[in-house]
């Protein structure tokens, strides 16, 4: 696990680098360190060689050999001094400081010879840097450098009266001096050493700061990111990272915040437009059943009311059964309006027109409560087609219910309504998806997201299972039951009485495979491709409609506002806070008729402070 | 054939006995079907002069019952009701040839109220279609003229060339009311429903008679006339009694709710 850490990555990478660039910078400089201060020696003894040369020189013009030897040999028992010795031209050692070795023969192919003599015939003149070496005189031993100086002809050697060199020869001898290296040596170890620790200590410095900071600044943030998918993928949408801090990963936190917020939210509400939804079937289920019922007592109390007028005593107590009667049919009826057994009858309206004749309708009851209502709103607001019965009741319990929550002491209720523009690619639901043979291929069995799939049967290479789309346009997340072998024919096909779906002469533009066609009526046909994963679907009503407008309504009220945990219920039929007040239908039925405009209806609040409801209606359904 | 006043055919028995004791109550005669299937089969044997039934049934249910009757030449008058009382049922249940829809729980006076439109509109429509030269010398109701449409037998709707609707209330439907006492009208700007009730007429007996809104839309105008004189409204039921011009909000899909009165004429 630590291994696959982004931090311990970022960690090791510097460190390497840090261990590449140290490491080079160590070796050059403990090179250039080792070669300036051999050059020191190399100049030191070769001012040694000038030195010993020129100082035996007048002594050998005038032949004074036992003064020579007696010269070399002294400076040669120098400490910094290993040995000084003269060669002569056929390489016999005349004087040494090391006097075991007068008169011996040197070898010409040996290490001190060999600079001139490694050619047929030997070179006369050397450079300088040319003239020195460093070679160890046994395995083992500390290095020694040696210098040799070559001993020319000149006019006074062969006019000399001891002798006489002949003219003709260009060289006398050589003139060898070797110094000991190893305190050189030693000195290029200690530095070697110490460049070492220096590397070594740096890059662990440099990883061991990185190593922290990484931590603090990326470790730590992104850990707390990957925690937060976590918990957000186990379901806990509550879950909010700290924004405390003020760079990308601090932004990615705030962006990553809302982005659960709005899941949550969009979660909650297809959570609820399900629920809703199976409640609808059951309240009409039960509506239905209480009717009949209900017809009984009705029909027999008011039959029982009519015919016992001259018995006032019975009159008065089935005059309650008859009234308390009639209240529960309207119970029942506004059940069945949730149930939204009633399609709203929509023609254009003006939600501020609406929302100014709700006002009218709860005036009296918000003036005795001292609720002042403001309404501000946006001049340019489009015309949509609603049911302006249906928004206006919305409106009237939306008030009634800010009313209620501000409670005796008065306060106020902000209307405000504003034009919004959204893109309705991934939020458009098709709701009907039909077959060349009208067969509507809308499964609510399978559901993705919560929300029913439309059902295609595929067939290829020999197999057959359904492929169930995403009923939101553009969203992706398609299911697919069968594997579908793009280099076999596909067959594609209703469920129900096998109309070919297959849309013939048009593959898929981004991978080339079968494409799928159906008509949603009344906005024409839906494209889409069949091979898993790929999501390319076309829909030239929506993709060319742009963005899609919405009206909002935003009512807030400054009341007591909605705890957390009862905001999630608020929707939810016979749910009330009111007690005896309410039946609890209210929210449930503005509910199903924003749902029924396929609007969304939305509640922030916080307690103490107040509650809003959003509302938004797409201008154009 | 044995004539009686009413049949119920509901599978709830306690809507068919209690209709029962309210209509005899009233000295009609009544029989109960609890399905479809022993309505038709009491049906071809007896005659009746009002049949009321309930559209959600576990065999025939209303619709077909009604088809049936149709396809079998029964002219008795139907009446549907129903505990899923919704707009839909209400505007399909007139389409399909009920003369009045009832939604459940009613008072024993709704329903006598709808009982009696009901038999009425039965021998109005009975009347009407004696051969001629036996009819008597008044007509027995001014069918509404051929380009209008109808909903049900109860209003009338004629689309005008500016795209409005005027609205009123068949002959034939006031007809069946002891006479118009006054009227009870909506207002201009308020939205209306197909199938809701716009309107409603109260008779001489001071019964109110809820009257279905043809079609959907906005008031924009309303006429004056009857406010002064309901009766302008028994008059003239067609033309200078309309009571609403409407702006339609769905005209199309409306008007394939509503029956052409051309096809009255055939």
């Amino acid at each position: 696990m630590v291994g696959r850490k982004i931090g311990f990555k970022l960690t090791v990478a510097v460190g390497m680098t840090a261990l590449v660039t140290i490491s080079v910078f160590a070796y050059i400089n403990s090179r250039s360190y080792s070669k300036s201060l051999l050059a020191e020696v190399e100049r030191h003894a070769n001012q040694l060689s000038e030195t010993v040369r020129s100082s035996t020189e007048y002594d050998m013009l005038l032949n004074q050999r036992e003064r020579i030897h007696e010269t070399i040999t002294r400076m040669g028992s120098q400490k910094s001094i290993e040995r000084i010795r003269v060669m002569n031209k056929t390489g016999t050692i005349i004087y040494s400081s090391d006097a075991a070795e007068i008169g011996r023969m040197v070898d010409k192919t040996g290490e001190s010879c060999y600079m001139c003599h490694s050619a047929d015939r030997p070179l006369e003149r050397l450079e300088m840097p040319e003239r020195t070496r460093v070679f160890r005189l046994k395995p083992g031993a500390p290095r020694t450098l040696g210098i040799i100086n070559p001993i020319y002809n000149a006019p006074s050697c062969w006019t000399a009266a001891c002798h006489a060199h002949p003219q003709s020869q260009v060289v006398l001898g050589v003139l060898d001096v070797t110094m000991p290296l190893a305190a050189v040596d030693k000195d290029i170890r200690a530095a070697r050493i110490e460049i070492m620790v220096f590397a070594i200590s740096a890059i662990f410095a440099l990883s061991l700061i990185i190593g922290v900071f990484v931590k603090r600044w990326v470790d730590v943030p992104v850990e707390e990111l990957l925690r937060a998918t976590q918990r957000i993928g186990d379901g806990d949408f509550n879950f909010r990272i700290p924004e405390n801090r003020d760079d990308e990963l601090g932004l990615l936190a705030k962006t990553f915040n809302n982005m659960t917020q709005r899941l949550s939210e969009a979660r909650l509400q297809l959570f609820q437009s399900d629920k809703m939804a199976s409640l609808g079937r059951l309240a009409a289920g039960v509506a239905h059943e209480i009717n009949n019922p209900l017809t009984g007592v009705l029909t027999y109390s008011s039959f029982l009311l009519k015919r016992t007028k001259d018995q006032p005593e019975l009159q008065e107590d089935l005059k309650v059964i008859v009234r308390e009667t009639i209240r529960s049919r309207e119970i029942v009826k506004s059940l069945l309006d949730f149930a939204r057994q009633s399609v709203p009858k929509k023609a254009e309206a003006d939600i501020n027109e609406v929302i100014a004749r709700a006002a009218v309708v709860v005036e009296n009851q918000l003036t005795l409560n001292h609720v002042k209502l403001l309404h501000t709103p946006d001049p340019a607001l489009p015309r949509v087609v609603v049911d302006a019965n249906q928004m206006q009741q919305v409106f009237i319990n939306l008030f009634v219910n800010a009313a209620d929550a501000i409670g005796p002491k008065g306060g106020t209720i902000q209307v405000s309504t504003s034009l919004l523009s959204l893109s309705p690619v991934g939020i458009t639901q098709i709701k009907k998806a039909l077959c060349p043979k009208r067969h509507n291929l809308v499964d609510s069995e399978v559901r993705i997201d919560g929300k029913p799939s439309i059902r295609i049967k595929a067939r290829s290479n020999g197999n057959e299972g359904f492929i169930y789309l995403n009923s939101v346009y553009g969203a992706g997340g398609h299911h697919h039951g069968i594997v579908l072998d793009a280099a076999k024919e596909i067959q594609l096909s209703c469920p129900e009485c096998s109309a070919s779906l297959l849309c013939a002469g048009i593959t898929c533009p981004d991978c080339g495979s079968a494409v799928y066609t159906f008509e949603v009526p009344p906005r024409g046909m839906v494209e889409g491709c069949t091979r898993k994963g790929c999501d390319w679907q076309r829909w030239e009503a929506v993709d060319t409609s742009g963005q899609k407008e919405y009206v909002e309504a935003r009512v807030r009220d400054d009341g007591c506002g909605i705890p957390e945990d009862q905001i999630a219920k608020i929707f939810e039929p016979f749910y009330s806070t009111k007690g005896q007040k309410g039946n609890g239908l209210g929210l449930a039925v503005i509910w199903g008729i924003i749902d029924n405009h396929n609007g969304t209806i939305s509640v922030e609040s916080e307690v103490g402070t107040g509650t809003t409801f959003i509302i938004r209606i797409p201008v154009r359904a | 054939m044995t004539n009686r006043d009413i049949l119920v055919i509901d599978d709830e028995e306690v809507i068919t006995r209690a209709v029962t004791r309210i209509c005899t109550a009233e000295n009609m005669s009544v029989d109960t079907a609890p399905s479809g299937a022993v309505g038709l089969k009491l049906l071809e044997s007896h005659a009746y002069r009002l049949i009321i039934c309930d559209i959600m049934m576990t065999d025939v249910d209303g619709f077909q019952f009604l088809a049936e009757a149709a396809r079998r030449g029964i002219a008795t008058p139907v009446v549907m009701a129903t505990g899923y009382s919704t707009v839909e049922n209400a505007v399909r249940s007139l389409s399909c040839g009920a003369v009045d829809f009832i939604p459940k729980p009613f008072t024993a006076d709704e329903l006598l109220a709808v009982v009696r439109r009901g038999i009425r509109c039965g021998k109005l429509q009975r009347l009407a279609a004696t051969p001629a030269g036996e009819q008597p010398e008044t007509l027995a109701y001014v069918p509404c003229p051929s380009k209008y449409y109808r909903l049900g037998y109860i209003s009338w709707v004629c689309v005008e060339h500016e795209g409005t609707a005027l609205a009123g209330v068949t002959d034939l439907f006031l007809k069946t009311i002891d006479g118009v006492r006054a009227l009870v009208l909506s207002q201009v700007d308020d939205e209306v429903i197909q199938g809701e009730s716009c309107a409603s007429v109260v008779s001489v007996d001071a019964t109110e008679h809820a009257v279905m809104c043809p079609l959907s839309g906005r008031i924009v105008e309303v006429n004056p006339a009857p406010a002064g004189d309901p009766t302008v409204v028994e008059k003239d039921p067609y033309f200078e009694g309309w009571l609403y011009r409407i702006l339609p909000s769905e005209l199309e899909p409306d008007l394939k709710q509503l029956t052409p009165c051309s096809s009255d004429r055939l």
